[in-house]
C-alpha cells in the first residue's frame, strides 16, 4: 500500500473542494478565483505526476464498497488519464475564460461551484473501473450541468434545460436498464476484466448494447437523439466550452468506447454484427451534423451542429474494429477538445465585445479582434482538416482505419465531412478576414477600452495547443502518441 | 343448546359476529361522524366478545385474551374521546386552516 | 439490552416531560435529539453484530412484552431517528415566534413524542398485540398532528384510521382463535396447522395495514391530510408514520406466515405497487400545489415497498452479491424517510418565504434562497432515484432483483416511475431557476433553518455513498422468506 493508489481520489478531489468554497465564497470573488486557480492548476500537477508513472507502466487504483461485491472502482489506466488530461488542461483554460467572461454578473458562486461539479464527474467518469461507478458519475454530469445550461434563467435557457433534461434522463434511464440487464446475469461488470456474456442469447446481448449505446447516446449527441445540443446553445460561452470540449459530449462518447472495449470488447462486438451499424450511424450523424451546421445563420448554432458531426467520429474510430481506427477516434477525443473549445471561446468572445452572433456580421472583424480571429482560424481549419493542425492527424487515421479494417466508405463519409466543414467554416473566415469592416462593428478604440486578456488569451493557448498536437504528432506524449500507447498497451496484447 | 353454546364459548363468537356486523353496516353507511364512532364502538365491542369466546374452553379460562381486551378496550376508548374531541372541533370552527404554510 | 427498551421508553418520557414541562417543554428537543440519534446508532452497532432483545420486566412470553431488534428494526431506527431530530430541531425554530403558534407547540410536543415512541416500539415488537397498541398510538399522534393543518383532512384520516385498526384487530383474534399465541415466531411455528382462518386473519390485517400505508386504491386519505399539514408535521407522517404500518405488514407475511402465501397474494401486492408507483406519479405530475405534490409524491414511493414482495428473493440463487430484495426495501424506506422529510422541510421554508404554497410561487427562488434550493434538489434527486443517492442503491438493487429473478415488467415499473419522479420533480426545480430576477422573501424566523433540509439530504446522499455499512446492517438477521423468497419457505 503506498499513496499513489490514493491519486485517482486526489483526481477527483481537486475539482471537488473548489466546487464546496465557491459555493461558500459566494459574496468573495477574489478568494473564490483564486481556489478556482489554484486547484486546477494543482490538478494539472498532479495529471503531470500520474502521465509520468502511467507511461512507465504503472496503473493506479482505489475502491470502496457499495455494497458487498459491487464495488465504486477508480482506476487510472492510459486510457483515463487521456481523458483526464484532456480535461485538466482544458479546465485551466475554461476557468481563467469564465472568471472573465462572468465578471460582474450575478450568481457567480452559484456557476463556479456547478461547474467544478462537472469536473469531478469528468474524473470520475474518466476514471471509473465499474460499470456502476461510470453510471454514478455520468448522472453526476447530468445533474450537475442541468443548473449550468439553466444559468441565466431566461425562458430560452429554461426551454434548452428541459430539453436538456429530457433526452438525457431518457438515455439515462436507458442506460441503467441496459446495466442492470447486463449485471442481473453476469455479476458486476469491470472494465479491467469486461463482462461475461455466456449467459446471454445473442439476440439478449445485442438489445443490451443497443440500451448501452442507445443511452451513451443521447450525450454523444448521436443522431436522431442530437437535438439537446443545439438548444443548449443558450447557456453562456464558458457552459458551451464545457458542454462541447470538456465534458459532457466527451463523457457519452468516452462510455461508447468503454463499452466496446471494456465491457463487450471488439471481437464480440464484430462477432454479433454491431460495429458496421454503429459505424454508419456515426457516419450518418457526421454527414447531418456538417448538412444541419451550414444551414445555420447563427455562430454558436453553426459550431453545435458542427460539434454533433465531430464528436461521431469518436464513436466512428471506436466501432471500426481496426487500431488505426480506434486510435484515430481516440486522438479526436483531444483534438476535437482542443480545437472545438477555441471556437467556442472565440465565438463568446464576439458576442461579448462586438455584440456579434450571425455569421453575417462578421465582415471584417479579423483586423479588429486578430488574436482572437486566428485562434479561430487556426481551430476552424483544423476542423476542416488541414495540416498541420491536429484535425488533420485524426482523419488521416480515421481514413487508414477505414481502409485496415475493410470498410473503405468510411473513407467516402470522411472526404465528404471535410468539403462540408469547408463549406461552413471557410466563409465564416473569408468574412473575418477578407471582407471589409461592416459599420456596425465597434470602433477600434472602443475595443481596446473592453479589451481582457484572461478572455483572450484561453482561446489563444487551445489554439496553440492544437496546432502544437498537430506539429508534434510523433512524439511520445503527443495526443497521437498516447492514443498509440493506449493501443499498443490495451488492444493489441 | 343455549347450554351447549355457550359451553363451547360459541355463543360469545356468535354474538360478537352479530355485533361486528350490526356496527360494519352502520359504519359504512352512515356519513354523520357522531353515528360512525357509535359504530366503532359496537364493533369494537364484537371484537372483544369474539376475543373473550376464544379463551373459554372447558372450564378454565386463558389469562392471555382478558389482560388484552383490558388492553384492547383502553385503547379504543382513547381512541373514540379523540375522535369525539375532533367531531367537536370540526364542528365548531370547520376546517379552519389557520396555518398560512398549509399551501393547497 | 436495556437500553433497547429505553428507546421505546425514552421518548414517551419526554412526552410526558413536555407535558410537564409548559413553556420550557420545546427545549427537550435539545436533550432527545442527540440522545435517542446516539441510542440508536448504539443499536445499529449493536444489532449488526447480533440481534438485540429480551422480554420486559422478565415476564414470561404469552403475557410479557418481547422487544427484539433485527437488522432492519435496527436501520430504520437509526434513519427514523436522523430524521425525527432533525425535524424537531426544525419544529424548534419555527414554533413559537408567535403567540397562537405557542399555544400550538405546547400540543405538538407531546404528540411529537409520542409518536416517535410508538414508531420505535413497532420497530422492535414481536408480538402482533402489542404492534397492535404501538399502532394506535402511532395513528393517534398522527392524526393529531395532521389536524394541525387541516381538520377536514384529519377527521378522513382518522376513520380510515379506525377502519384499518378494526380490520387489523379482527384479524388479529382470528389468528389467535386459530393458533392460541400472538407471538410472530410461533404463530410460523403453528400456522400450518390451521391455514384456512389463518390466512383469513391475515387477509383483515393486511386490509387495516394496506390502509393505514396509504397503498393503492386506499390511499385518497393521505395526499390532504399531508398536504394540508405544517412543514414538521408533514415531515414526520410522510416519513416515518406510513412506514411503520408497512413494517408490520412485512413481519406479518416474512416473519408469521412465510409459506402460508400464495402466488396470487404475492402477485397481488406487487401489483398494487406497481399500480400506485404509476398512479401516484401521474397525479403527483398534476398537481398545482407544491406540498400537494409531494404527498402524491409519497403515494408513489410508498408503492415501492411493495414490490418486496413479490421480489424478496429474487437475485439471491442469480447473483450472490445482491441479496435479493430485502436490501433493497431497507433502503428505500430509509432513503424515502431521509429524503421526504427533508423534501418537506425545504417546500415549507420556500412557501414560508415566498407566501405561496403554489407552484408559480417559487419563481427564482433559487436566487432568493440558494441552500434551501440545494437542499430540495438533493432530496428530489434521492427521490428520482438517481445516483449518487441512497434512493439510487434502492432502485439499482430492485432492479437487478427483477430482472435476475425474470420478473422484468417489474423493472419497467420501477425505470418508468424513475423517470416520472423526474419530470414531476423537475417542474418545481425548473420554478425555482427560472426567471433573471432576485423576488422578494419574507424573512424566515432564523436563519439557519435551510440547514435542517439540507442535512436530511446530505444523509440521504451519503446513504448511497457509503451504502456497504447499512447494507449490511440491513441484510443481518432478515428473515429467511427475506432471502430466500416468500413461496420457497416450507410451511
Amino acid at each position: 500500500m503506498n499513496t499513489a493508489i490514493l491519486i485517482p481520489v486526489l483526481l477527483v478531489l481537486t475539482p471537488l473542494i473548489p466546487a464546496v468554497a465557491s459555493a461558500l465564497l459566494s459574496g468573495h470573488a477574489g478568494w473564490r478565483n483564486g481556489v478556482n486557480i489554484g486547484f486546477a492548476a494543482l490538478k494539472l500537477a498532479l495529471v503531470t505526476y500520474a502521465l509520468a508513472g502511467v507511461a512507465a507502466g504503472a496503473e493506479y487504483e482505489w475502491r470502496i464498497a457499495f455494497v458487498p461485491g459491487l464495488d465504486l472502482v477508480l482506476r487510472l489506466d492510459a486510457l483515463a488519464l487521456l481523458f483526464v488530461t484532456l480535461s485538466a488542461v482544458l479546465w485551466v483554460a475554461t476557468t481563467l475564460y469564465a472568471i472573465a467572461y462572468l465578471k460582474g454578473t450575478p450568481h457567480q458562486a452559484r456557476f463556479f461551484a456547478f461547474f467544478n461539479l462537472c469536473v469531478v464527474a469528468a474524473s470520475g467518469i474518466a476514471m471509473s473501473g465499474s460499470l456502476i461507478t461510470f453510471f454514478v458519475f455520468y448522472e453526476i454530469l447530468t445533474l450537475a450541468t442541468w443548473p449550468l445550461v439553466v444559468h441565466t434563467g431566461s425562458a430560452k435557457a429554461m426551454a434548452a434545460g428541459r430539453t436538456y433534461l429530457a433526452y438525457t434522463l431518457a438515455g439515462s434511464a436507458a442506460l441503467l436498464a441496459g446495466i442492470v440487464w447486463l449485471e442481473s446475469g453476469s455479476g458486476p461488470v469491470e472494465f479491467a476484466d469486461g463482462a461475461d456474456l455466456s449467459g446471454f442469447s445473442t439476440l439478449s446481448a445485442s438489445v443490451i448494447f443497443v440500451l448501452l449505446i442507445g443511452g451513451l447516446g443521447a450525450k454523444t449527441a448521436l443522431i436522431p437523439l442530437h437535438p439537446w445540443l443545439p438548444a443548449a446553445m443558450a447557456a453562456p460561452a464558458p457552459v458551451s466550452a464545457l458542454l462541447h470540449a470538456v465534458a459532457v459530449v466527451k463523457a457519452g462518447a468516452f462510455g461508447v468506447v468503454r463499452v466496446i472495449y471494456d465491457v463487450y470488447g471488439i471481437e464480440t462486438v464484430a462477432a454479433l454484427g454491431l460495429g458496421i451499424p454503429l459505424a454508419a450511424l456515426a457516419s450518418a450523424t457526421i454527414i447531418y451534423g456538417s448538412l444541419q451546421a451550414l444551414r445555420q445563420s447563427d455562430i454558436k448554432k453553426r459550431l453545435a451542429y458542427s460539434t454533433v458531426s465531430q464528436v461521431s467520429y469518436i464513436v466512428l474510430g471506436a466501432s471500426l474494429a481496426g487500431p488505426f481506427a480506434v486510435i484515430g477516434g481516440l486522438v479526436h477525443l483531444v483534438h476535437q477538445g482542443l480545437m472545438k473549445i477555441t471556437l467556442f471561446f472565440g465565438a463568446g468572445v464576439l458576442a461579448e465585445r462586438a455584440g456579434i452572433t450571425g455569421i453575417a456580421q462578421m465582415d471584417g472583424i479579423g483586423r479588429r479582434m486578430p488574436i482572437t480571429m486566428a485562434a479561430f482560424s487556426v481551430a476552424a481549419l483544423g476542423m476542416i482538416g488541414v495540416p498541420p493542425v491536429a484535425g488533420f492527424v485524426s482523419k488521416w487515421y480515421l481514413a487508414l482505419g477505414g481502409y485496415q479494417s475493410g470498410a473503405s466508405w468510411v473513407v467516402g463519409v470522411l472526404i465528404a465531412s471535410s468539403l462540408l466543414n469547408a463549406a461552413y467554416f471557410l466563409p465564416m473566415l473569408y468574412r473575418a478576414w477578407l471582407k471589409p469592416s461592416a459599420d456596425t462593428l465597434p470602433s477600434r478604440e472602443a475595443l481596446a477600452s473592453t479589451r481582457t486578456w484572461l478572455l483572450i488569451l484561453p482561446g489563444a493557448f487551445t489554439a496553440m495547443a492544437a496546432l502544437g498536437a498537430g506539429l508534434f504528432a510523433g512524439f511520445e506524449l503527443s495526443p497521437l502518441g498516447w492514443a498509440t500507447l493506449i493501443v499498443e498497451r490495451i488492444y493489441l496484447p | 343448546m343455549m347450554e351447549l353454546l355457550a359451553e363451547r364459548g360459541s355463543l360469545f363468537a356468535l354474538t360478537g359476529a352479530a355485533l361486528i356486523a350490526l356496527g360494519f353496516y352502520g359504519f359504512i353507511m352512515r356519513r354523520a361522524l357522531i353515528r360512525r364512532l357509535i359504530a366503532f364502538n359496537v364493533i369494537g365491542s364484537g371484537i372483544f366478545l369474539l376475543f373473550g369466546g376464544t379463551g373459554y374452553f372447558g372450564g378454565g379460562v386463558d389469562p392471555v385474551p382478558r389482560a388484552l381486551i383490558i388492553t384492547g378496550i383502553v385503547v379504543a376508548l382513547a381512541l373514540t374521546a379523540f375522535a369525539a374531541a375532533l367531531a367537536v372541533r370540526l364542528a365548531r370552527s370547520g376546517d379552519d386552516d389557520e396555518n398560512p404554510e398549509a399551501g393547497r | 439490552m436495556n437500553l433497547l427498551f429505553a428507546l421505546v421508553a425514552l421518548p414517551l418520557l419526554f412526552m410526558l416531560a413536555s407535558l410537564v414541562a409548559g413553556r420550557h417543554g420545546p427545549r427537550l428537543i435539545w436533550l432527545a435529539a442527540p440522545l435517542m440519534t446516539g441510542l440508536a446508532v448504539w443499536l445499529a452497532m449493536a444489532v449488526h453484530t447480533a440481534p438485540e432483545g429480551g422480554a420486559l420486566g422478565g415476564w414470561p412470553v404469552p403475557l410479557g412484552i418481547m422487544l427484539e431488534a433485527d437488522g432492519l428494526a435496527a436501520a430504520l431506527m437509526l434513519a427514523s431517528a436522523i430524521t425525527a431530530a432533525i425535524t424537531g430541531l426544525f419544529a424548534l425554530g419555527s414554533y413559537g415566534t408567535t403567540r397562537a403558534e405557542t399555544t400550538r407547540s405546547y400540543t405538538f410536543w407531546p404528540l411529537f413524542y409520542g409518536l416517535w415512541a410508538a414508531v420505535n416500539a413497532v420497530l422492535v415488537s414481536r408480538d402482533l398485540f402489542n404492534l397492535y397498541v404501538a399502532i394506535e398510538l402511532l395513528s393517534i399522534c398522527a392524526v393529531a398532528l395532521a389536524a394541525f393543518g387541516s381538520r377536514k383532512a384529519a377527521m378522513d384520516y382518522l376513520m380510515i384510521a379506525l377502519a384499518g385498526s378494526l380490520a387489523y384487530l379482527l384479524g388479529v383474534v382470528l389468528i389467535f382463535a386459530a393458533v392460541g399465541t400472538l407471538d410472530l415466531s410461533l404463530i410460523a411455528e403453528r400456522a400450518p396447522e390451521a391455514r384456512t382462518s389463518v390466512l383469513i386473519g391475515a387477509a383483515l390485517i393486511s386490509a387495516g395495514l394496506i390502509a393505514k400505508t396509504a397503498l393503492f386504491p386506499l390511499h385518497g386519505w393521505l395526499p390532504p391530510a399531508h398536504g394540508a399539514a405544517p412543514p414538521a408535521v408533514s415531515a414526520l407522517l410522510s416519513a416515518l408514520v406510513v412506514k411503520a404500518s408497512f413494517v408490520i405488514l412485512l413481519r406479518v407475511w416474512f416473519e408469521a406466515l412465510p409459506g402460508l402465501t400464495q402466488p396470487a397474494i404475492i402477485t397481488g401486492f406487487g401489483v398494487l405497487g406497481a399500480a400506485a408507483i404509476l398512479y401516484g406519479s401521474a397525479l403527483a405530475l398534476r398537481q398545482e400545489g407544491l406540498k400537494a405534490l409531494i404527498a402524491y409524491s409519497t403515494v408513489a414511493q410508498l408503492g415501492y415497498l411493495f414490490l418486496v414482495f413479490p421480489l424478496a428473493g429474487g437475485g439471491e440463487a442469480i447473483t450472490p452479491w445482491a441479496a435479493g430484495a430485502w436490501g433493497a426495501m431497507g433502503f428505500h424506506a430509509s432513503a424515502h424517510m431521509l429524503a421526504k422529510a427533508g423534501l418537506f422541510l425545504a417546500a415549507g421554508l420556500m412557501i414560508h418565504a415566498s407566501g405561496n404554497g403554489r407552484m408559480d410561487g417559487l419563481t427564482g427562488l433559487a436566487r432568493a434562497m440558494p441552500v434551501t434550493t440545494f437542499a430540495f434538489a438533493l432530496c428530489a434527486v434521492s427521490l428520482m432515484g438517481l445516483p449518487p443517492s441512497g434512493g439510487f442503491m434502492a432502485k439499482y438493487l430492485m432492479l437487478i432483483s427483477s430482472l435476475a429473478s425474470g420478473q422484468w415488467p417489474y423493472a419497467l415499473v420501477i425505470i418508468a416511475g424513475g423517470l416520472m419522479a423526474a419530470a414531476y420533480l423537475f417542474r418545481p426545480l425548473a420554478r425555482m431557476f427560472a426567471g433573471t430576477e432576485t423576488p422578494a422573501i419574507t424573512p424566515l424566523p432564523h436563519n439557519w433553518l435551510p440547514l435542517a433540509p439540507l442535512a436530511l439530504a446530505i444523509a440521504a446522499m451519503a446513504l448511497g455513498l457509503l451504502s456497504a455499512a447499512p447494507y449490511e446492517l440491513m441484510v443481518s438477521g432478515l428473515p429467511e422468506a427475506g432471502e430466500a423468497g416468500l413461496e420457497e419457505v416450507e410451511p
